[in-house]
């Protein structure tokens, strides 16, 4: 038997069960091959226990299972990371619960979240280095963890109360949009909901913008003082944050 | 290149254990980390490597290559663990004689191979590339197992010699996976060892396993148990220098219990030694 047929066999061994495959490579092959799928499912469902843990809860245990063996058999994983594999949950769970919009939400704010732990490393600037900049060249660049989207339900008050060792109620779902800004500040992933014009820049700040360019679209929204107060404010937290990536031109 | 010989003992890098390897002074010679699990651009992951790297010495041991896949090895996972052994520059590099991906699909589990001449050929041309990427020397690790088929050629210790005769790799030696397997496929383990050239052994892995309904299964979650000791002891009558560890995957026990397992094999080596 050819190597390339015999391993693709096995493949369909793994997500399909197919006994036509198993007779091909061994009279008692089937105690074996059980194992082999059970081990295949096993590590799946492992990933997207760990990966999902508050969407697990928000579900409960039963219908999370449930619903990740209905993701395991329809999305079998292709990549050799498990971390590839976990980025295809999100979707799978919006799609079987239409009517729970909370559940694909929380997944897609857990794998942010977990995607930007081990996103790449980046020196964040420090409240020093605001003094030698130039300010009518100074472009901000955020730390290459940032991530910017929408949600359309409560989820950032759902997962703090999911989150918590009290026994908090958690809050109804309602339907309402929400900006999610998703970053790492040194080892800790940390995300909080922005109002729709600091959206706006700091979508901007993911490619780099100059603090001028930041100062004249506010100020054109808000007048010359208030524009400009309000950009030193902005500036002020986002360094705090350590949302800025130090050593931009300026 | 030849890979230079280690004498010692170790321990798995696990999440319970992180704390203690970055606070205290673990009295290890080596750690052993999963490849896969530090192959991420940056983040806690790296840190904890890095800062672990700057007290012991690391083996880096991988899940993934898949090196007796017949459609080849990933060229983006060659890259990461490239850049990997790089950053950690690792005593050792080891992944399984066993297969995970085809096109379009990775089982993340390490699948058993048909020892063939066919298979033979795919493994040291895998391998060989690895190597060529990574600019050194591998360890190739023998798999536990669940069924022998019936397309094999050969056994799995002439399969592994022959890899290690053609590609130049060394072997990390997993006693309990030699005993796993004799049991499951009813096997003489001490055939397997005299089958092996055991001069290229530069690595022991020790662990537990569980018992299935009909077969033993390789699950890491129980302490070695005296069948795989009495084997280790067999082994280490045979092997030159070599990193011995614990290797524990599932219910992980405090760190001390793995330590006092360690000790055991400190003790079984100094016996055989002194024998």
């Amino acid at each position: 038997m050819i190597l390339g047929a015999l391993q693709t066999d096995f493949r369909d061994w793994l997500t399909c069960g197919s006994n036509d495959a198993a007779a091909r490579f061994a009279p008692d092959a089937q105690a074996g091959l059980v194992v082999y799928q059970s081990n295949y499912r096993a590590a799946l469902m492992a990933c997207l226990e760990e990966s999902f843990p508050r969407t697990a809860k928000w579900l409960g245990a039963a219908d999370f299972h449930a619903s990740a063996a209905r993701a395991i058999d329809a999305a079998p994983p292709d990549s050799w990371s498990l971390d590839h594999y976990a980025a295809t949950f999100p979707q799978s769970l919006a799609g079987q619960w239409p009517d729970d919009a909370v559940a694909g939400d929380l997944a897609t704010l857990e794998l942010a979240l977990s995607e930007a732990f081990v996103g790449p490393d980046a020196v964040p600037m420090d409240a020093n280095a605001l003094r030698q900049i130039d300010w009518d060249r100074a472009v901000l660049t955020a730390v290459p963890t940032t991530r910017l989207f929408t949600l359309q339900t409560n989820v950032p008050a759902i997962w703090s109360a999911l989150a918590s060792d009290a026994d908090d109620p958690t809050p109804e779902p309602t339907a309402q949009s929400a900006n999610i800004l998703i970053w790492r500040q040194e080892h800790v992933a940390c995300f909080r909901s922005l109002a729709p014009e600091e959206a706006e820049i700091v979508a901007l700040l993911i490619d780099g913008i100059t603090f001028a360019e930041i100062c004249g679209r506010l100020v054109l929204a808000r007048g010359e003082g208030a524009g400009v107060q309000t950009a030193g404010q902005w500036l002020g937290g986002w360094v705090a944050d350590g949302l800025l990536h130090h050593g931009a031109p300026g | 290149m030849p890979i230079p010989t280690f004498s010692g003992f170790g321990l798995g890098l696990r999440k319970p254990h992180y704390a203690d390897f970055l606070e205290t002074d673990v009295p290890v010679d080596f750690v052993e980390v999963i490849s896969e699990n530090f192959m991420v651009a940056g983040g806690r992951p790296r840190h904890i490597l890095r800062k672990v790297r700057e007290r012991h010495p690391v083996a880096l041991h991988g899940v993934s290559l898949s090196v007796g896949s017949a459609h080849g090895i990933d060229a983006d996972y060659l890259v990461r663990l490239h850049a990997l052994v790089d950053e950690v520059e690792p005593l050792f590099v080891s992944d399984h004689l066993s297969w995970s991906r085809v096109p379009g699909f990775n089982s993340h589990d390490l699948l058993p191979l048909p020892y063939t001449a066919e298979a033979l050929e795919v493994v040291c041309a895998n391998l060989g590339r690895a190597q060529d990427v990574l600019g050194r020397t591998m360890l190739i690790e023998n798999p536990s197992s669940y069924l022998a088929f019936a397309q094999s050629e050969m056994t799995e210790w002439e399969f592994l010699k022959a890899v290690s005769d053609r590609t130049g790799c060394g072997l990390l030696l997993d006693v309990n996976n030699i005993h796993v397997s004799a049991v499951n496929h009813g096997f003489d383990p001490v055939a397997y060892v005299a089958g092996l050239p055991l001069d290229r052994v530069r690595q022991i892995h020790l662990a537990g396993h569980s018992r299935g309904e009909t077969l033993l299964i390789d699950t890491h979650d129980k302490p070695v148990p005296p069948p795989v000791w009495a084997l280790f002891a067999h082994v280490m009558d045979r092997v030159g220098p070599v990193a011995v560890m614990i290797e524990r995957d599932d219910d992980i026990p405090p760190l001390g219990d793995l330590l006092e397992e360690l000790d055991v094999a400190r003790t079984v080596t100094s016996r055989r030694l002194a024998a």
